[in-house]
């Protein structure tokens, strides 16, 4: 499996996140923010293994004003989880891969 | 014979860990590496770095980063992805316990670097990500035009305050002394920045804010006068603590949690080397992560060569 994370950003935010189905991770990162490249691998491999019981979705907060805004983002990266419409998780900063995963399975 | 998974565990891909892998593989020792982020360290959250000889123009940390490592991953080390949560050294084959398995090795390096320290003041941890930061790189252009705040007087807080100065309206660095101890070419580049103001003499006592930050609340330690700085942003740079709590009395320490070694960077453990920032030792940059990490390298492959199999 190589899909990649989706994008997703102010127009789609409502109809992929807040009425998934299933689980959403959103992670809210920018192009200048080296951290946010640095972590993106990490998100990747938990999606290879996560990715049929979460939907993995990525923000960029330069090109969405609105999303981050909503959510308070002051800090990137901010990885959110939402699960039926409503934030059940946030995590901020540079995280180990098995904490991200404690908390994916906390969620699950 | 029991069996050993590797002759040669390296916890932590910072600088450190990134070279003594880099010369343990070239030794051809069994290497693997373990690191529970991603490989680079500190030098992932840093902007610019200046005072890595051969790069005149600078080099940015992630960059650095991903150049070490891959040199290292060409070699064929395998990076494991997980933390280390205990250790066991006592004994010619030490286990090293991640968070699901454990891994045996001859020998040890530690390497787990260190992290930026909180202040520890009333409301920090409630808003930390909510305007409180200690990564400039990630979270600076957040504050575009905005007036922000900044405690520490050491080369990350002069460097990361300039940085700051370049998106913000107003940067106020705050320091409890009367001089910083940062390099003086930071000092001077800093002082070039028209939009900082420095607070010395001056602690932060607590911050306010309810869903985000309001303000700091400072005091003047010389005349006792305190006062509210309403901020939008606060970063906080008073130095690092190590990542060796899962090293907990397995290893001698100084007071402070950092690891003691020698000159060649053994510990009083047979076979159990540290290297980097997570060791006792005057300086704390990325040079002498690297060469710590180098001569951990070589003092655990003397090692291998005295033990017997």
């Amino acid at each position: 499996m190589s899909e990649s994370v989706m994008e997703i950003g102010d127009s789609s935010f409502d109809a992929e996140v807040l009425k998934s189905e299933k689980p959403v991770l959103v992670d809210f990162w920018a192009p200048w923010c080296g951290p946010c490249r640095a972590i993106a691998p990490v998100i990747g491999e938990l999606m290879a293994t996560y990715g049929d019981r979460i939907k993995f979705t990525k923000c960029n907060v330069d090109d969405n004003p609105v999303t981050p805004g909503k959510f308070g983002i002051k800090a990137i990266p901010t990885l959110i989880f939402f699960k039926e419409g409503s934030v059940v998780e946030q995590v901020t900063g540079m995280v180990a891969k098995s904490k991200l995963e404690e908390t994916i399975k906390s969620i699950l | 014979m029991q069996s050993v998974d590797y002759d040669l565990l390296i916890i932590g891909a910072g600088p450190a860990g990134l070279t003594a892998a880099l010369y343990a593989a070239r030794a051809r020792l069994r290497t693997a590496l373990i690191e529970k982020v991603t490989p680079g360290g500190q030098m992932v959250t840093t902007d610019r770095i200046e005072n890595y000889p051969g790069f005149p123009a600078g080099v940015s940390g992630p960059e650095l980063s991903r150049h070490m490592a891959s040199q290292v991953e060409d070699l064929g080390v395998p990076l494991i992805g997980d933390a280390a949560a205990s250790l066991e050294l006592a004994g010619a084959v030490k286990a090293v316990h991640l968070t699901d398995r454990r891994l045996s090795a001859r020998a040890v390096i530690v390497a787990s670097g260190a992290s930026p320290k909180r202040l520890g003041v009333p409301g920090e941890a409630e808003l930390f990500g909510k305007g409180i930061s200690s990564c400039a790189t990630c979270d600076g252009p957040f504050y575009n035009d905005k007036v922000v705040a900044a405690v520490g007087g050491g080369d990350t807080a002069v460097q990361e305050s300039a940085f700051l100065a370049r998106f913000a309206r107003k940067v106020y660095l705050i320091h409890r002394r009367d001089r910083f101890r940062a390099d003086r070419i930071l000092q001077e580049r800093l002082s070039a920045c028209k939009n900082v103001e420095i607070l010395w003499d001056t602690v932060v006592t607590g911050v306010r804010g309810l869903q985000k930050l309001e303000a700091v609340y400072l005091r003047q330690v010389k005349t006792g006068d305190t006062r509210e700085l309403p901020v939008e942003g606060f970063f906080v740079w008073v130095g690092i603590v190590p990542n060796a709590d899962f090293v907990a009395d397995q290893l001698p320490r100084d007071a402070w949690g950092f690891i003691l070694t020698d000159g060649q960077m053994a510990t009083s453990v047979p076979g159990v080397f540290a290297a980097g920032d997570v060791r006792h030792t005057p300086l704390r940059q990325i040079t002498t992560a690297v060469g710590d990490g180098a001569l951990a390298a070589h003092s655990a492959e003397h090692y291998l060569n005295s033990v017997p199999i």
